[in-house]
C-alpha cells in the first residue's frame, strides 16, 4: 500500500475520535476530550480538501467547497454561541438532523452518478447507498420533529393504529430498498430512490411525533446513533476509514448511551418507543380523576419557613431553566446559608429536558459541585430535611410513578420529597407537566403551592428573607 | 454479495471492532455527562462532511444537481461539525467553572 499523508491524517482523526469520546465520559477531562476530537476533525477535513485524490485526479470546485464551509461554519458557530442554555437539547437535535441530511444527500448524488454513468456496480455498493439514504433521512426528519417538539412548535400527535402504519411504512422501505438492490445490475431507477427518500422522511416524522416530550432526550440520542451509522455508510462508499471509524463509533456509543439514559429513567427502550401509544389513553383516564384541593402559601410565609429551617433541599426542574432563574436560585442559597441554613440541591437524573441539564445550569450560576446531590443521596436526606423547595419540577417528584401502575411514568424512580417535613412547590400554574399527567403531590397535606414564574418568585422570596 | 464482502473485508473488520470499542469507551459515564457526551458524539458523526467534500470536489462543472445538492451537503455537514463541537464546549465550559 502506498504511503500518503492523507492516510496519516485519517489515522490521526480516527484516534482522536476514540480518545475524545473516552475523555468525554470523564468529568475532569471532558472539555479537553471535546477539543481533541475537534482538532482531529479539522486535520481530517483539511487533509481531504488538499490531499484527496481519486484516480489520480485532485478535487475541484474549491470555490463551492470553501463557500459551503464558510457559510456552515458561520451559521453553526453563531447558532451554537447564541443559543440559551435551556435550548441546548433542541440545538443538539437540530445539528444531528443536519448530519443526517448530509448523509442522505451524499447517497442521492452518488446514486445519480451511477444512473448517468453506468458502470458495473456491486449489490453491496447499492445497498450501502440505500442504507445511507434511509437512515440519514429518518434521522433528519426525526431530529427536526424532536427539535420542534422540544421548543413547542409541534405538539404531540398520534392517531389510532399509528404504530401499524409505522410498521407498514417501515416494511415498505425495506421491501422496496431490497428490490432496488436486487435489480440494481439490470436497471437503476431514480424514481425508486425518490420514493424511498419520501417514505423515509415520512417514517422519521411518524416515528418521533407520538413520543412524549419527557422521552425526547432518549429519542435524540437514538437518532444521534442513527446518523453515526449513516456517516459510516459514506465511509464504505469512499473507502474512507475516518468516516467509517467515526460513524460506527458514534453509532455504537450512541446506542449504549440511549440504553443508559433509559436505565436512568428505569424504562426499557421499547417502552419509550412503543409506550407512547398507550400513554394517550392513560392520560385521559387519570385526568378525569377528582383531585381535591391544594393550598397556597404566601411569599412571606414561605420566607419565614425557609429561613428558620435547619435544612432546605431545592429540587430544580425545567421551570427553573425556562425562567433562567439559576442565578437567583444561587443567591437565595447564599442568603439562606448565611442564616445558618443547610442548603442542598436534589438533582434527578432526567430533571429538565435532558440528563445532566440541571447540573449544567446550576454550574453556570457557580453553584458548588458538592451541593448537588444525586437522586439516591437526596432520597436518603429527605427524612431529615425541613423544607423542600420544588422549582418548576413536576414529573420527577410525581408519586404516581410509584403508586399508579396505569401512569405513563410508572416505574420511573422519583425524588421522595414527601419524606421531608414541608414541601413548597413553585409552578406557574396548576397545569400538568411535560408528560401531561396530574401530580398528586400538589394535593397532599404537606404540600403548599407558590405560583408564579420561578425567577420572579425567587427574587421576591429573596427580598422577603433579606428584610426579615 | 460474497465477493463484495471479501472485497471490503478490511472495512467490515473495522466496523465490528469499532462497535465493541464504542460500547467499551463510554461504558462508565456518569449520568451528569450524558448530555455533553451525546452532544460530543453528535459532533463526531459530523465526519460525514468529508463525504460531502469528496462529492462536491468530484462533481462535474455542468452537473447542476450534484453541484447544488453537494453544496447543500457541505453546508449541512459543516453545521453539524462546527455547531456540535461549539455547543459541547459551551456545555463543558460550565462544568469547568465549578472545579475551581
Amino acid at each position: 500500500m502506498e504511503f500518503s499523508i492523507l492516510t496519516l491524517c485519517y489515522l490521526i482523526g480516527s484516534i482522536t475520535f476514540i480518545i475524545g469520546l473516552k475523555m468525554l465520559s470523564d468529568p475532569a477531562n471532558a472539555r479537553k476530550g471535546n477539543l481533541i476530537a475537534a482538532a482531529g476533525m479539522t486535520i481530517a477535513i483539511a487533509g481531504t480538501i488538499f490531499l484527496y485524490e481519486s484516480e489520480g485526479e485532485k478535487l475541484h470546485n474549491y470555490g463551492w467547497i470553501f463557500g459551503g464551509l464558510v457559510i456552515g461554519g458561520i451559521i453553526g458557530t453563531l447558532a451554537a454561541k447564541k443559543v440559551q442554555m435551556t435550548a441546548m437539547p433542541e440545538m443538539v437535535s437540530l445539528f444531528n438532523g443536519m448530519g443526517g441530511a448530509c448523509a442522505a444527500l451524499i447517497s442521492i448524488i452518488e446514486f445519480d452518478h451511477l444512473v448517468n454513468d453506468p458502470v458495473v456496480v456491486s449489490h453491496g455498493h447499492i445497498l450501502i447507498i440505500f442504507l445511507g439514504l434511509v437512515i440519514g433521512s429518518v434521522s433528519f426528519a426525526g431530529s427536526v420533529v424532536a427539535w420542534g417538539k422540544l421548543n413547542g412548535r409541534f405538539g404531540d400527535f398520534s392517531f389510532r393504529g399509528q404504530h401499524i402504519v409505522n410498521i407498514f411504512i417501515f416494511l415498505l422501505i425495506v421491501v422496496s430498498s431490497a428490490y432496488a438492490v436486487i435489480t440494481a445490475d439490470t436497471e437503476l431507477n431514480s424514481n425508486f430512490l425518490y420514493g424511498i427518500l419520501f417514505l423515509s422522511l415520512l417514517y422519521g416524522i411518524f416515528f418521533v411525533l407520538p413520543i412524549g416530550g419527557a422521552d425526547m432526550p432518549v429519542v435524540i440520542s437514538l437518532l444521534n446513533s442513527f446518523t453515526g451509522v449513516a456517516a459510516a455508510c459514506g465511509g464504505f462508499l469512499y473507502d474512507n476509514k475516518v468516516m467509517l471509524t467515526g460513524g460506527i463509533l458514534v453509532g455504537a456509543a450512541g446506542t449504549l448511551l440511549t440504553i443508559l439514559m433509559c436505565k436512568a429513567m428505569n424504562r426499557s427502550l421499547l417502552n419509550v418507543l412503543i409506550g407512547s401509544f398507550g400513554a394517550s389513553g392513560a392520560k385521559s383516564g387519570s385526568a378525569k380523576k377528582e383531585q381535591g384541593n391544594y393550598k397556597e402559601i404566601s411569599l412571606a410565609d414561605a420566607a419565614v419557613v425557609m429561613s428558620y429551617a435547619t435544612k432546605v433541599m431545592i429540587v430544580p426542574g425545567y421551570g427553573l431553566a425556562v425562567a433562567q432563574a439559576q442565578h437567583v436560585c444561587h443567591d437565595l442559597e447564599k442568603v439562606l446559608t448565611e442564616k445558618g441554613v443547610d442548603v442542598k440541591y436534589a438533582i434527578h437524573p432526567v430533571a429538565g429536558r435532558m440528563p445532566g441539564h440541571m447540573n449544567v445550569l446550576l454550574a453556570e450560576a457557580d453553584v458548588s459541585y458538592d451541593k448537588l446531590l444525586e437522586m439516591e443521596h437526596a432520597n436518603e436526606e429527605f427524612p431529615s430535611t425541613d423544607v423542600v423547595l420544588v422549582l418548576g419540577a413536576n414529573d420527577v417528584v410525581n408519586p404516581a410513578a410509584k403508586t399508579d401502575p396505569s401512569s405513563p411514568i410508572y416505574g420511573m424512580p422519583i425524588l421522595d420529597v414527601e419524606l421531608a417535613k414541608t414541601v413548597i412547590v413553585n409552578k406557574r400554574s396548576m397545569k400538568p407537566g411535560y408528560a401531561g399527567i396530574e401530580n398528586d403531590l400538589f394535593f397532599r397535606p404537606k404540600t403548599s403551592m407558590l405560583f408564579g414564574d420561578a425567577k420572579k418568585v425567587l427574587q421576591d422570596l429573596l427580598s422577603e428573607i433579606k428584610n426579615m | 454479495m460474497l465477493s463484495w464482502i471479501s472485497a471490503n473485508q478490511e472495512m467490515i473488520y473495522i466496523v465490528v471492532l469499532m462497535i465493541f470499542l464504542g460500547i467499551e469507551v463510554i461504558g462508565r459515564v456518569p449520568s451528569v455527562l450524558h448530555t455533553p457526551l451525546m452532544s460530543g458524539a453528535n459532533a463526531i458523526h459530523g465526519v460525514v462532511i468529508i463525504g460531502a467534500i469528496i462529492v462536491m470536489g468530484k462533481a462535474e462543472q455542468d452537473n447542476y444537481l450534484a453541484l447544488s445538492l453537494g453544496f447543500l451537503a457541505v453546508i449541512l455537514g459543516t453545521l453539524n461539525v462546527v455547531g456540535g463541537f461549539v455547543v459541547t464546549d459551551r456545555m463543558l465550559e460550565m462544568f469547568k467553572k465549578k472545579k475551581k
